[in-house]
C-alpha cells in the first residue's frame, strides 16, 4: 500500500468531481432538514455521511437517490443535472437500511431485477447475476427467498442487488446497522474491499463513527442540516475545525481559554481552569484576549506520578475514576479548579508495579504538538 | 398448564357456538337428505327406526342426490350460480383494489374516516339497501331518468329483472368484504419495497404489476373468497332484483323447501352446493395459510 500514490482526488484543484451538491437545501414544512448543503464528491471515494439521527444525512442521500427533490439548489453527477430526474433514471442504486429485499422473489429474482428493467438479453443477465452473487460469497443460495436468510446473508443480497447494474455511485444507508458487533466489524473490512475490486463509487450514511473512520476515503461530519466539517478520518480526528467536531467524533479534552500572547512561534493561552498557561503548537496567529478552545485527546495525556521534569503543559491532580476497558483505562482525573481531564492509557502489560489507584495524585503533561486551538 | 388450559377456556364457546349451531344443524340437513320424503310433517320418513321385531332397520334414499344429476335444472342453477358469483367477485375487485389502495396511501388522519364510510353501508338493513335498488334500476328508475336525460339512451334499459341486475346487486353488497381485507395487505406493505424497485430502474406502473400486485395477493384472495362464497348461495338479491328466469342455487333451494316442500331434496341440493365449492375452497385456504405460517415462521426467529 505505502508504495502506492495516495488517492486523494480532492487535493487536486484540477480534478472533476463526481458528484456535486450546490447549495441544497431541503425544507419539510417548517422543518428544514437540509440546509444549503455544498459538497464534492470523486469518483472512487468511499465518502461517509456522519451525524447523530436527524441531521440531514439521511435526506441528503434520499435526494441523491430521487427519492426527495430538493427545495433550493442543484445535484450533478457526471457533470450532468441530475435534481429533477426520476429515481428509475438515476445512475445510482441504493442499499436500504432494512434492505428492501423483494420477498416473494428468490435471491436471483432480487438480483436480476434492475438488470431486466433494462432489457438486457437473458444470458448476460443470469451471467452477471451469477458474478454479483459470487461476489458477496451468495452463490449457493441463489434459489432461497429472503425470509430463508441470516441477517447478514440478507445484507449481501441487498449489496449484491445494488451493485449487479454497475451503477457510477452506489448508496448506503446505515449498511451495517442491523447486524452484530462481530459480524459488523468483519463486514466493514470486506465491504472496502468489494469497493476496492469493482471501483463503484460509495455514499454512505452512519451513525456510527468508527463505521466512518475505518471505512471511509472522507466523512463528511454534518449536524443540524449543515456540513460541520469533510475531511479524511485522520483530519476529522486530529484536526477538527470546530467544537462540535471535536466533540462529536472520539472523546476530547476541551478547555476554555483566552490567547495571551505569543512565544517561540507558539500559541500561549490563558486558561483559569488550569494552573498553567497552555502552549500550542501549529496555532494561526490570534490576537491576544481572543476566546479559544483548547482540545487535547485523552491518548495523548501522558500520566505519571511524579512531576514532569520538563514540559510545557502539564497539570496535577486526583484520580477520581477509572474506566478499565481491557486494552486501555480511562483515567479521569480532578483538578483543583474541579475540572477534569480524560487520560487514556494502554495496558501494555498483565500487572504494572506501579499501578494507578483512586485519589492517587498524578501529573498529566502533553506536548505542544498535540493540543488543538479552536475558534469556532 | 394453566397457559394451555386458559387458551383451551377462551376458545371453548366458539366452538361450542360452531358446533352447536353449524355442525349440528348440518348433520340433521345430511341425514334430511338421505332420507324418503313423506306427506307429513316432518315431510320426511326418519333416516332409521326400529322395527316391531326389534331390529334396526335403515332407510336409505340416495336417489335424492341422483335425480340432481339427473335433472338439468340444478347442474344450470349451479353454474349459473357460479357465473353470477365470479362475474360479481371480479367486479368487486376491479372496483374494490382501487379504493383500498387508495385508502391505503391516504394520509394516515384520513384513513380511519375512509375506511368507516365502507362500512357505513353496514348501519342499514341489507334488505332495505337491496330493496332501494329495485327504485334505481326499475324501467322508469333513476338509472334510466339519468340515461335518458343524458342522451345515452333513447328508450329506457330493462335492468331489472335480469342477471345484470343480480351483479349490480351483489357487487353493491359484498364491496365492503372485498375492500377490507385489500386494504389490510395494503396497508402492512413496506413502501421501500417500491423505492427499491424504483432504484432499480423501474417504473411506477411497473413496480405495482411486479411488486404491489403479487404482494397483495393474500388480500386479493381473502377478498375474493369472501365475496364468491356467499355470493353463490345467496338468495335474497336474485329474488328481489332477479327475474323469473333468473336461476340460482339459493332460488332452487327455497323453492324445494317451501313450494315443493321436498325437504330430502333440498337438502341434498344444500349438501351438494357444500361439497362442491367449499369444500375445494377450504383446502386451498387451509394449504395457503398452512404456507404462509411456514414463511413466517422462518423470519420471525
Amino acid at each position: 500500500m505505502a508504495s502506492q500514490p495516495a488517492f486523494a482526488p480532492w487535493t487536486d484543484p484540477q480534478a472533476k468531481p463526481l458528484i456535486r451538491f450546490e447549495a441544497v437545501s431541503k425544507r419539510f414544512g417548517d422543518f428544514t432538514a437540509v440546509d444549503r448543503v455544498s459538497l464534492s464528491i470523486h469518483k472512487g471515494e468511499i465518502f461517509s455521511l456522519l451525524g447523530a439521527s436527524g441531521c440531514g444525512k439521511t435526506t441528503l442521500l434520499r435526494m441523491l437517490a430521487g427519492f426527495e427533490t430538493p427545495s433550493e439548489g442543484r445535484i450533478f453527477i457526471d457533470g450532468i443535472d441530475i435534481t429533477n430526474v426520476p429515481p428509475y433514471e438515476r445512475p445510482v442504486n441504493m442499499m436500504f437500511q432494512s434492505y428492501a429485499l423483494f420477498p416473494h422473489m428468490t435471491v436471483e429474482g432480487n438480483i436480476a431485477f434492475g438488470l431486466k428493467q433494462d432489457r438486457l438479453p437473458k444470458d448476460v443477465i443470469a451471467e452477471r447475476t451469477r458474478a454479483v452473487l459470487d461476489l458477496v460469497q451468495m452463490g449457493k443460495f441463489a434459489n432461497r427467498k429472503p425470509h430463508q436468510l441470516s441477517g447478514g446473508q440478507r445484507q449481501r443480497v441487498a449489496l449484491a442487488r445494488a451493485l449487479a447494474k454497475e451503477p457510477k455511485v452506489l448508496l448506503l444507508d446505515e449498511p451495517l446497522g442491523a447486524l452484530d458487533k462481530k459480524l459488523r466489524e468483519a463486514t466493514q473490512l470486506e465491504l472496502v474491499n468489494i469497493q476496492d475490486r469493482v471501483g463503484v463509487t460509495f455514499v454512505m450514511v452512519t451513525h456510527d463513527q468508527e463505521e466512518a473512520m475505518t471505512m471511509s476515503s472522507r466523512i463528511g461530519v454534518m449536524n443540524a442540516g449543515g456540513i460541520q466539517q469533510v475531511g479524511t478520518p485522520i483530519d476529522i480526528y486530529e484536526y477538527p475545525e470546530s467544537r462540535f467536531v471535536a466533540d462529536f467524533i472520539g472523546a476530547a479534552n476541551m478547555f476554555e481559554a483566552r490567547v495571551a500572547g505569543d512565544r517561540d512561534g507558539r500559541l500561549v493561552v490563558h486558561c483559569p481552569e488550569l494552573a498553567h498557561d497552555l502552549t500550542i503548537d501549529h496555532a494561526a496567529p490570534l490576537a491576544a484576549g481572543t476566546p479559544v478552545t483548547v482540545m487535547v485527546r485523552p491518548e495523548k495525556v501522558a500520566i505519571t506520578r511524579d512531576m514532569p521534569a520538563e514540559g510545557l503543559n502539564w497539570a496535577e491532580g486526583v484520580v477520581s475514576d477509572i474506566a478499565y476497558l481491557g486494552d486501555v483505562s480511562i483515567f479521569h482525573v480532578r483538578l483543583a479548579s474541579g475540572h477534569k481531564i480524560e487520560a487514556l492509557q494502554t495496558n501494555r502489560r498483565h500487572t504494572d508495579e506501579q499501578k494507578l489507584t483512586w485519589d492517587d495524585k498524578v501529573y498529566l503533561g502533553w506536548h505542544p504538538a498535540n493540543a488543538l486551538v479552536l475558534t469556532k | 398448564m394453566t397457559g394451555r388450559f386458559g387458551r383451551f377456556l377462551v376458545g371453548l364457546p366458539p366452538y361450542a357456538w360452531l358446533a352447536l349451531f353449524f355442525l349440528v344443524p348440518f348433520l340433521i340437513v345430511l341425514k334430511i337428505s338421505l332420507s324418503e320424503p313423506s306427506a307429513g310433517a316432518p315431510p320426511y320418513l326418519p333416516l332409521w327406526e326400529w322395527d316391531e321385531a326389534g331390529n334396526l332397520a335403515f332407510h336409505f334414499n340416495p336417489a335424492n342426490y341422483g335425480m340432481l344429476f339427473g335433472d338439468d335444472l340444478y347442474l344450470s342453477a349451479y353454474l349459473n350460480s357460479i357465473r353470477i358469483a365470479g362475474i360479481s367477485t371480479l367486479a368487486c375487485l376491479a372496483l374494490g383494489y382501487p379504493a383500498a389502495y387508495a385508502i391505503a396511501r391516504a394520509p394516515l388522519a384520513w384513513r380511519q374516516s375512509l375506511l368507516l364510510l365502507v362500512a357505513l353501508p353496514f348501519w342499514t338493513s341489507f334488505l332495505i339497501r337491496v330493496y332501494a335498488w329495485i327504485g334505481i334500476l326499475k324501467t322508469e328508475g333513476m338509472l334510466n331518468a339519468v340515461l335518458l336525460w343524458a342522451g345515452v339512451i333513447s328508450e329506457p334499459l330493462q335492468i331489472l329483472q335480469t342477471d345484470l341486475a343480480v351483479i349490480i346487486g351483489m357487487t353493491y353488497s359484498y364491496l365492503p368484504f372485498m375492500v377490507l381485507p385489500l386494504y389490510a395487505t395494503l396497508e402492512k406493505m413496506d413502501l421501500t419495497l417500491l423505492e427499491a424497485a424504483a432504484d432499480l430502474g423501474c417504473r411506477p406502473f411497473k413496480a405495482f404489476l411486479a411488486v404491489t400486485l403479487p404482494l397483495s395477493m393474500p388480500g386479493v384472495i381473502a377478498g375474493s373468497l369472501l365475496v364468491f362464497i356467499p355470493a353463490v348461495g345467496e338468495y335474497v338479491i336474485p329474488d328481489l332484483l332477479g327475474g323469473p328466469d333468473t336461476l340460482m342455487i339459493g332460488k332452487v333451494l327455497w323453492a324445494e323447501f317451501f313450494d315443493n316442500r321436498d325437504w330430502p331434496v333440498a337438502s341434498a341440493v344444500a349438501i351438494a352446493m357444500l361439497v362442491l365449492l367449499v369444500a375445494p375452497i377450504m383446502i386451498i385456504q387451509n394449504a395457503r395459510t398452512k404456507a404462509e405460517e411456514k414463511a413466517e415462521g422462518r423470519t420471525g426467529r
